[in-house]
């Protein structure tokens, strides 16, 4: 088999989201930690267009943006799929991993605002947990139903930024009485052992975000 | 067969996309034109998340987000297909159309510009970007899709036609032949395309069309 190497970054979720997928896959590859302040003549290269990670390389071919990078690894290696085999219903996840591309960042923005703008940051983000609670998890244990999908792996920085955010902002966000199916789906989806054993160090995050 | 229905509005070029990618694969659908200052029950049902066009309805089950709707139909109609049949060609081309998705905001800010510095800005940063397309993602090809255009060249259309409108209104060029040869030359080229030809409204309704909507958002803003 080719060559595999990710470029990422410890507290990414979207580094999370390759990692994640990989590992599911049983996929071996090679995980080079990028400096962002300090980014390396390969993720540059690599991709010269964002100069970002995630960047999946695979048989020295790069690979750029997490959704898509998602997708490849979906295709190449078909075990353990990530995706339905309905059409209609691959149409449906891969709306709401758009969705988690489109909507998702807006918790990220709670821990670097303050005042006025930061309570705005706080009702949108509820209201997307509420959106996400309502039409896209349902009364699924996971977005992918009895097993976890493309979906979840997709919101799945939903499932471990929250506690930064509690301790941040003495309250947390995803409360199980105001979102019990979303908040159980957090837990489920952290006990997955691929997930449980790839999460951020949650002391590292609180570091660095408080 | 099961029936297609798509609920679109004349004038979106999301709603042209879907028709563009249906004529080509030969899907015969019913179009259901909406009203967007009064959306019908039917679309607040099939799109409760966005509420917006347009919506795919095969067999009475709804897609939404163009995008979607897109890699939807090459999938459920394989033929003369859309997408390049390797993973690692496929990748680059997602990666392509999530890039042109990604302008929106930028976009955004050049058809809001109202002069000055700000729109010298906004349409520097756009002409940037326009570089980046021509140069890295279209080469010296003739189309995106190569020969014959694909879901990229379909996703990036906005800019051989609507875009064209929306330079006229606010009076500042960006696509220039000068500054963005290829990329000018590829807007000759897919507005000469059967399938996008023929399935664009009347250029003077939707130049009208952009400059009411400008002046519509310009005055919301102006009254927050």
């Amino acid at each position: 088999m080719e060559e595999v190497k990710l470029l990422g970054m410890w507290l990414s979720p979207y580094s999370y989201r390759v990692i994640w997928a990989l590992k599911l896959k049983g996929i071996a590859y090679e995980y080079m930690e990028e400096d962002l302040s300090n980014k390396s003549p390969l993720l540059l290269q690599c991709n010269p267009v964002h100069k970002k990670i995630p960047v999946l390389i695979h048989g020295g071919k790069p690979i750029c943006e997490s959704s898509v990078i998602l997708e490849y690894i979906e295709e190449i290696w078909p075990q353990n799929s990530l995706l339905p085999c309905d059409p209609y219903e691959r149409a449906i996840a891969r709306f709401w991993i758009k969705f988690a591309d489109d909507k998702g960042p807006i918790v990220w923005k709670i821990c670097g605002t303050r005042g006025e703008e930061r309570q705005k940051v706080i009702e949108e983000s509820l209201e997307m947990l509420k959106t996400i609670e309502e039409h896209g998890l349902g009364d699924k244990k996971f977005f992918g139903g009895d097993n976890i999908s493309m979906v979840d792996i997709a919101f799945g920085g939903l499932a471990y930024w929250p506690g930064v955010i509690e301790k941040v902002l003495g309250r947390n966000l995803l409360e199980a009485h105001k979102f019990p199916r979303l908040h159980a789906w957090t837990k489920n989806f952290e006990e997955v052992p691929e997930v449980k054993e790839n999460l951020p160090d949650l002391g590292r995050l609180l570091k660095r975000e408080t | 067969m099961a029936a297609v229905k798509l609920h679109g509005f004349w004038a979106s070029p999301f709603s042209h996309r879907v028709i563009w990618a249906l004529k080509i694969k030969g899907v015969d659908y019913e179009y259901i034109e909406e009203d967007l200052s009064n959306k019908s029950e039917l679309l607040l049902k099939y799109n409760p998340v966005y509420k917006k066009i347009p919506v795919l309805v095969h067999g009475g089950k709804p897609i939404a987000e163009s995008l979607i709707i897109l890699e939807y139909i090459e999938e459920t109609w394989p033929d003369n297909p859309l997408l390049p049949s390797d993973p690692y060609e496929r990748a680059k081309a997602r990666f392509w159309i999530q890039y042109g998705a990604d302008q929106s905001p930028l976009f955004r800010a050049f058809f809001l510009s109202t002069g000055g510095e700000e729109q010298e800005k906004a349409a520097k940063e756009f002409s940037e970007v326009l570089k980046i397309i021509e140069e890295k993602a279209l080469g010296d090809k003739k189309f995106f899709g190569g020969d014959s255009i694909n879901l990229v060249d379909i996703s990036y259309a906005t800019l051989a036609y609507w875009f064209k409108n929306v330079e006229e209104v606010i009076g500042v060029k960006v696509l220039e032949p000068n500054t963005l040869p290829r990329l000018y030359q590829w807007a000759q080229n897919i507005m000469e395309v059967p399938v996008i030809k023929e399935n664009i409204p009347d250029n003077d309704k939707m130049l009208a069309y952009t400059r009411l909507i400008r002046e519509k958002i310009l005055a919301e803003q102006l009254n927050k």
